[in-house]
């Protein structure tokens, strides 16, 4: 059995920031991703990132993630295993994975999970139809394949994800007919709603849809208004033409490895659902297990590249590799963090973590 | 309002304005940002300190136009394609205004387009002068477009042709 | 109305670097793809949404999650059944077919 320091699951931002981290501290590296490539979610994002320069900010995520793979790829002591999923993780610091559809199994001192989050999906009559898609398939489809989704799609969701993939819907050239919004007000950055609503595209709150219908695929949807609870107002539905239903509602923490490893999880809200419980150092119950990125909680892809460094640093302190370069790396990325998450749109994320990290609830001190 | 529909309010644009001595003496940058997100490439970018580093990345832009020559460096770096310029100088019955554009087909300079208002309604047309995409810009153009002087505060977006936009809603 | 469902040509931030083109089948029909995408993008890109049906009610299934994680895509390829189409990449001369509800696991032995 190969054995490593630190084992990175998952080859997203959080992974490759935590791989690169770990790597640059000396550790010896294995990171594994169950897709044939690296990059996660980034291989998608078309779109200049927020943050500051230590985030790459105006840099598009597509670039972002190749100069962490760039990076990954020069260091000798981090390996990468690509189409490995991992299966299971022990007490006794053995991961077991399916690599190239083949049983293997590692040792590592510490392990960073850094598995990312799914799409939420919508009740709603016709929502197996051929057609209704989550917005990260949309977004593979487009901006991975070059192959148009569709040519009008109804955008069911106003948060970040719905308002930057109704963009990148119009770049690539499809009629985005609507994006509805089921609360009062739009979630996502007002900016990203802007760019939308000048290119002409309607933005209606208090919206949902009740119905995708068509013979054998998406051929319309009816949508209607809720009034102030919530409630669908009588009279109010609509049917309009669309061949796609693009859901972005939501994402929920991908935890299945650590709930199998026997991690202390808490459902937090605010954070997307069940997460880890972990300390200040990303650190869950298990003290051989970190986490970092959407998993520890649904955020932003700038914050998750800045948990993933502070978890491979923090892992690799343990490790014995603490230098005061390393001791720098890692409150320059508390401080990072803080910056990211201390203005009001990063309010519910506070208040999250502050469950996630709490001691009373299970008694640790 | 901004929150609700996507679309500000007077109320809520007039801050992005700088004074009308100002809007007259030429090509200035109008940030239309208004919301605290943790985001700072409009001051990095800035080659003449017209906008402030920030002490904290949720702030909101602080700008200076007197230190501001409309260059449109900013234009083309702001994450959310919130800035623009207005040069209400240009000539007696036309303004220059520098917008953001990720489309294709690009304009060149010398076509016919059509403009819309920040609420993606048409109000007319314009002539583009000039497109600017340098590397450096990647693949953000600005383009540089002429139009009455009456819609210079409203033209936010520009189509180019047939089948840019559908109406059919 | 209907979608019309075509490869993008041009885009304003990205090039698509397709790799040769190569011929397929599809429910006995042949479609032509391009060597590095999945099965799923390439017949999207023909126009084919409908992969497979449900167990129970016979409902038309397509693409959802793109991941592989959700089981909507699963088709028959090369005679195999419940493969996810979504993360499986095309190869010259596949024969893929719409499955109908749960795999037949005896046609692959």
């Amino acid at each position: 059995m190969h054995r490593y320091d630190i084992c990175v699951i998952g080859g997203g931002p959080a992974g490759l920031s935590a791989a690169k981290a770990a790597g640059n501290a000396g550790a010896k590296v294995l990171l594994i991703d169950e897709n044939d490539r690296l990059g996660g979610q980034l291989i998608k994002q078309t779109h200049m990132f927020f943050g500051s320069e230590k985030q790459q900010a105006g840099t598009r995520g597509i670039d972002i993630s190749s100069q962490l793979v760039d990076a990954i790829g020069r260091m000798p002591n981090v390996e990468v295993y690509l189409e490995c999923a991992a299966l299971g993780l022990y007490d006794d610091k053995v991961l077991t994975m399916l690599h190239k559809k083949r049983y293997e199994k590692i040792v590592a001192t510490k392990f960073i999970v850094a598995t990312g989050a799914s799409e939420r999906m919508l009740a709603f009559v016709g929502n197996d139809l051929p057609g209704v898609y989550g917005a990260g398939a949309v977004q593979t489809l487009m901006n991975v394949y070059g192959v148009s989704p569709g040519a009008r799609v109804l955008m069911i969701g106003a948060g970040n994800i719905g308002l930057i993939v109704s963009y990148q819907l119009l770049q690539a050239g499809v009629n985005v007919v609507a994006i509805l919004e089921a609360s009062p007000h739009i979630g996502g950055y007002l900016v990203h709603a802007a760019k939308v609503r000048r290119a002409g595209v309607p933005i209606l709150t208090s919206h949902t849809i009740k119905e995708a219908y068509g013979a054998r695929a998406v051929e319309g949807a009816t949508i209607c208004e809720l009034d102030e609870k919530w409630q669908v107002r009588p009279g109010s539905e609509r049917k309009i033409a669309v061949d796609v239903v693009c859901l972005a509602v939501g994402l929920s923490p991908l935890t299945d490895l650590l709930w199998q490893a026997d991690c202390r999880m808490i459902h937090v809200t605010e954070l997307g659902g069940h997460v880890a419980w972990r300390d200040a150092n990303l650190c869950t119950s298990q003290g051989h297990i970190y986490i970092a990125g959407d998993v520890a909680g649904v955020e932003e892809a700038s914050s998750a590249m800045v948990e993933g460094e502070l978890a491979g640093l923090a892992a690799a302190k343990e490790l014995g590799l603490a230098t005061p370069a390393l001791e720098l790396g890692l409150s320059e990325a508390r401080e990072q963090l803080r910056a990211l998450r201390s203005g009001p749109v990063g309010d519910k994320i506070r208040t999250g973590l502050a469950l996630a990290q709490s001691g009373e609830v299970f008694g640790i001190a | 309002m901004l929150k609700k529909t996507g679309v500000p309010s007077s109320e809520e644009l007039a801050p992005a304005y700088p004074p009308e001595e100002r809007m007259k003496q030429g090509a200035v940058a109008i940030i239309e940002c208004f919301q605290n997100i943790p985001c700072n490439p409009c001051a990095t970018s800035c080659p003449r300190g017209a906008i402030q580093a920030f002490d904290d990345i949720n702030d909101l832009p602080k700008f200076d136009p007197a230190l501001c020559n409309g260059c449109a460096i900013c234009v083309a770096n702001c994450p959310g394609l919130a800035i623009f310029v207005v040069d209400e100088a240009y000539s007696e019955a036309e303004s220059l205004v520098k917008l953001p554009h990720e489309f294709v087909p690009l304009p060149k300079a010398g076509d016919e387009v059509v403009v819309y208002n920040r609420a993606g309604e048409e109000i007319g047309q314009g002539k583009v002068l000039r497109v600017q995409n340098p590397a450096s810009f990647d693949r953000t153009a600005v383009v540089h477009l002429v139009v009455p002087r009456a819609y210079a505060r409203d033209v936010r977006f520009l189509s180019v042709g047939v089948g840019a936009r559908d109406e059919n809603h | 109305m209907g979608g019309k469902v075509v490869r993008i040509k041009e885009h304003p931030i990205l090039k698509f670097d397709r790799g040769k083109e190569l011929a397929f089948f599809f429910d006995g029909r042949e479609l032509l793809g391009h060597e590095g995408e999945t099965i799923a993008a390439a017949l999207h890109a023909a126009g084919v949404r409908e992969l497979s049906t449900s167990a129970v009610l016979h409902r038309p299934r397509g693409f959802f999650c793109a991941i592989g994680t959700c089981s909507s895509c699963l088709m028959v390829v090369n005679g195999v059944p419940n493969v996810r189409v979504c993360v499986e990449r095309l190869a010259a001369g596949m024969i893929v077919e719409t499955q109908q509800g749960r795999g037949d696991l005896g046609a692959s032995v």
